[in-house]
C-alpha cells in the first residue's frame, strides 16, 4: 500500500517536473551551428513513436521529402531532401534536434519546415484549411516530446 | 564549416536523383497534327531557370497520351459545353457571346496566348475571366460569373483551345509592370507554417518527387486543366489556392488582385511554350 502510494506520488512529481521543464518553442536555444544541446522535455525519446511520426502526413511526414530505406513499408518517399540512411552515425542528437526544431538555423535557406516553431510566419493558416490563423493560436507541428521521439528514431539509422 | 561541407555533400548526393526523376523527352503532337513547343529557352526575365518545361513532361505516359488526342481528352467534353454557353442568349440585351464574336474558332484565335493583359479603357489588368464578365455585365446585361465557376472555366477552355500550339506571349512591361512585380514578389514569398514559396517547389525542386507527386515547374500554359483527380476542368486561381493552402497558409481568393498579379507573373514564365489548354493532368 505504502509503496504504491509512494510510487504514485513519484510519478506525479515526474509528470509535474516534465511539464515544467518542457522548453517552449519560443525559448529553444541553438548553438552557433544550429544545434540544440538540451532535450526539449528532459524525458528520453521513444524511437518507436518517432518512427510513426516520420510517415504520418499531418505530423512529421518526413518521407514526403526524404528517402529512408528502413521505412520502405510506407509508400512514396520524396527526393526534395537528402536520403537519411546512416544519419544517426553522421549527426549527433544535438544536431538532429536542431534540424528538426528549425532546420533553417542549420541550413539557412532550407525548404525544410521548422517542426517546433510557432512565430515569424507570413500568412499562417489554420492547418490545411486555407483559413487564417492567429499567431497566438498556433501550435508547433510536432510537440516537444514528438521531436525527441523523432530524434531518437533518427539515431537508430546507423546503416548507410 | 563542418555544416557547410555537409550541405555541399548533401547537394551532390541529391543532384543525380533530381535528373533521374526529371522531365522526360517525349514529344507532344496534338491530334497527329500540331507540334507543341513543350520545352524552350527561358525568357530573359527569368533569373534561376534556363529551360522552361511544360507540366506535360512530368506526367505518366498514360496521362500524357490522353492529351494527345481530342477524342481521349475529357477536357474537350467541357469545351463542347463551353460552345453551347457561347451560343446561348443570356441577360437583358437578348445577346449571346456569338452575337458579337460569331465563330470563336476565328475571333478568339490567339487570345489565350496574350492574357492576362492590360485594358486601356478600364485602366486595369484583366484575366480572360474578367474580360468575359465585362462582356456579360456591360454588353449582355447578364450577371457576372463567379470566379473559376464551372461555366466560366468551360468557356475559358473553349476560347483557349483555339490558341493551342501558339506560343504564350504576355506583356510584362508598361502599365502591367507593377502587377508583374507584385506577382513576382508573391511567387518568391514563403508562406504558412511550412514556409514554402512557389519557387521552393516549382523552381528549386521541379523534377523531384514530393511524396507521390512529381513536381513540375508549375507552368500555366496548359490551363484550364482537366484533372483526373476531380474529373473536371480546373482554373488557374483554384490551383494557386490549393498550392498555397498546402503550405499551411491563409490563401488568397480566386479573382483577388493578388492572384491576378500572380497569374500574370506565372504566365510570363511560360512565354515561349505552346498554349495547351485544356490539358490533362493528374
Ligand atoms: C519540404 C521538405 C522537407 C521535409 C518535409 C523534411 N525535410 Fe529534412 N531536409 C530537407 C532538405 C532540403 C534538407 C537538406 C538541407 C538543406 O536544405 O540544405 C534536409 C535535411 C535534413 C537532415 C540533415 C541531413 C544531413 O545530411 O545532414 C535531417 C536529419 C532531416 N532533414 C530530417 C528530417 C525529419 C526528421 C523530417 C520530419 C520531421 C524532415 N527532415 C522533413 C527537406 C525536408
Ligand atoms: C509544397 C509544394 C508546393 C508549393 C509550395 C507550391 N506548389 Fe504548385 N504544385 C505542387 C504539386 C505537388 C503539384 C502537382 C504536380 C505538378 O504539376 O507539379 C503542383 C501543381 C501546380 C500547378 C499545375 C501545373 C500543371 O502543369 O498543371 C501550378 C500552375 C502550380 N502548382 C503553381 C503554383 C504556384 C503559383 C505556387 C505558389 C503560390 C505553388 N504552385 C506552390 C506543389 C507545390
Amino acid at each position: 500500500m505504502r509503496l504504491t502510494a509512494i510510487t504514485a506520488a513519484l510519478a506525479l512529481m515526474a509528470g509535474a517536473a516534465n511539464a515544467d521543464s518542457t522548453v517552449a518553442p519560443t525559448s529553444v536555444s541553438f548553438d552557433e551551428y544550429g544545434a540544440v544541446e538540451a532535450s526539449l522535455t528532459g524525458a528520453p525519446g521513444d524511437a518507436a513513436n518517432g518512427k510513426k511520426i516520420m510517415t504520418i502526413r499531418g505530423k512529421g511526414n518526413c518521407i514526403a521529402c526524404h528517402e529512408v530505406s528502413a521505412l520502405k513499408d510506407s509508400p512514396f518517399h520524396g527526393e526534395v531532401g537528402p536520403m537519411l540512411d546512416g544519419i544517426g552515425e553522421v549527426r549527433t542528437a544535438a544536431e538532429l534536434r536542431g534540424i528538426v526544431v528549425n532546420a533553417k538555423m542549420t541550413f539557412p535557406e532550407s525548404v525544410m519546415p521548422g517542426f517546433y516553431k510557432t512565430t515569424g510566419f507570413i500568412r499562417p493558416g489554420n492547418g490545411y484549411t486555407g483559413k487564417a490563423a492567429k499567431e497566438e493560436d498556433l501550435t508547433p507541428i510536432l510537440t516537444a516530446q514528438e521531436v525527441e521521439d523523432v530524434v531518437a528514431y533518427l539515431l537508430t539509422l546507423t546503416d548507410s | 564549416m563542418k555544416f557547410k561541407a555537409m550541405t555541399a555533400i548533401a547537394a551532390l548526393l541529391v543532384a543525380p536523383i533530381a535528373f533521374a526523376g526529371g522531365a522526360d523527352d517525349d514529344k507532344l503532337v496534338l491530334n497527329g497534327e500540331i507540334e507543341m513547343v513543350t520545352k524552350a529557352a527561358a525568357p530573359a526575365h527569368m533569373e534561376n531557370v534556363d529551360e522552361i518545361i511544360s507540366g506535360w513532361h512530368f506526367r505518366a505516359d498514360e496521362t500524357q497520351a490522353l492529351q494527345m488526342d481530342d477524342f481521349e481528352n475529357q477536357g474537350m467534353i467541357f469545351v463542347d459545353q463551353g460552345i453551347e454557353t457561347w451560343n446561348a442568349v443570356d441577360g437583358s440585351e437578348g445577346k449571346s457571346c456569338a452575337s458579337c464574336h460569331e465563330d470563336a474558332a476565328d475571333s478568339m484565335k490567339g487570345v489565350a496566348a496574350s492574357y492576362p493583359k492590360w485594358n486601356e479603357e478600364a485602366g486595369e489588368l484583366r484575366t480572360m475571366q474578367m474580360q468575359m464578365n465585362d462582356c456579360r455585365t456591360n454588353r449582355m446585361g447578364a450577371d457576372a460569373w463567379k470566379y473559376d465557376a464551372g461555366v466560366a472555366i468551360n468557356v475559358e477552355a473553349m476560347i483557349t483551345s483555339h490558341s493551342r500550339g501558339m506560343p504564350v506571349n504576355v506583356a510584362i512591361d508598361g502599365p502591367v509592370q507593377a502587377a508583374w512585380e507584385q506577382g513576382k514578389e508573391l511567387y518568391y514569398t514563403r508562406t504558412g507554417q511550412l514556409e514554402l514559396s512557389c519557387a521552393s517547389c516549382h523552381e528549386e525542386n521541379y523534377g523531384n518527387y514530393i511524396r507521390a507527386d512529381h513536381l513540375s515547374q508549375g507552368q500555366i500554359n496548359g490551363f484550364p486543366t482537366y484533372r483526373l483527380k476531380n474529373a473536371k476542368l480546373n482554373g488557374v486561381h483554384s490551383r494557386f489556392k490549393g498550392c498555397v493552402r498546402d503550405t499551411r497558409a491563409e490563401t488568397y481568393s480566386p479573382g483577388s488582385g493578388e492572384f491576378i498579379a500572380l497569374e500574370l507573373y506565372v504566365k510570363s514564365r511560360a512565354n515561349g511554350l505552346s498554349v495547351e489548354g485544356p490539358s490533362v493532368r493528374n
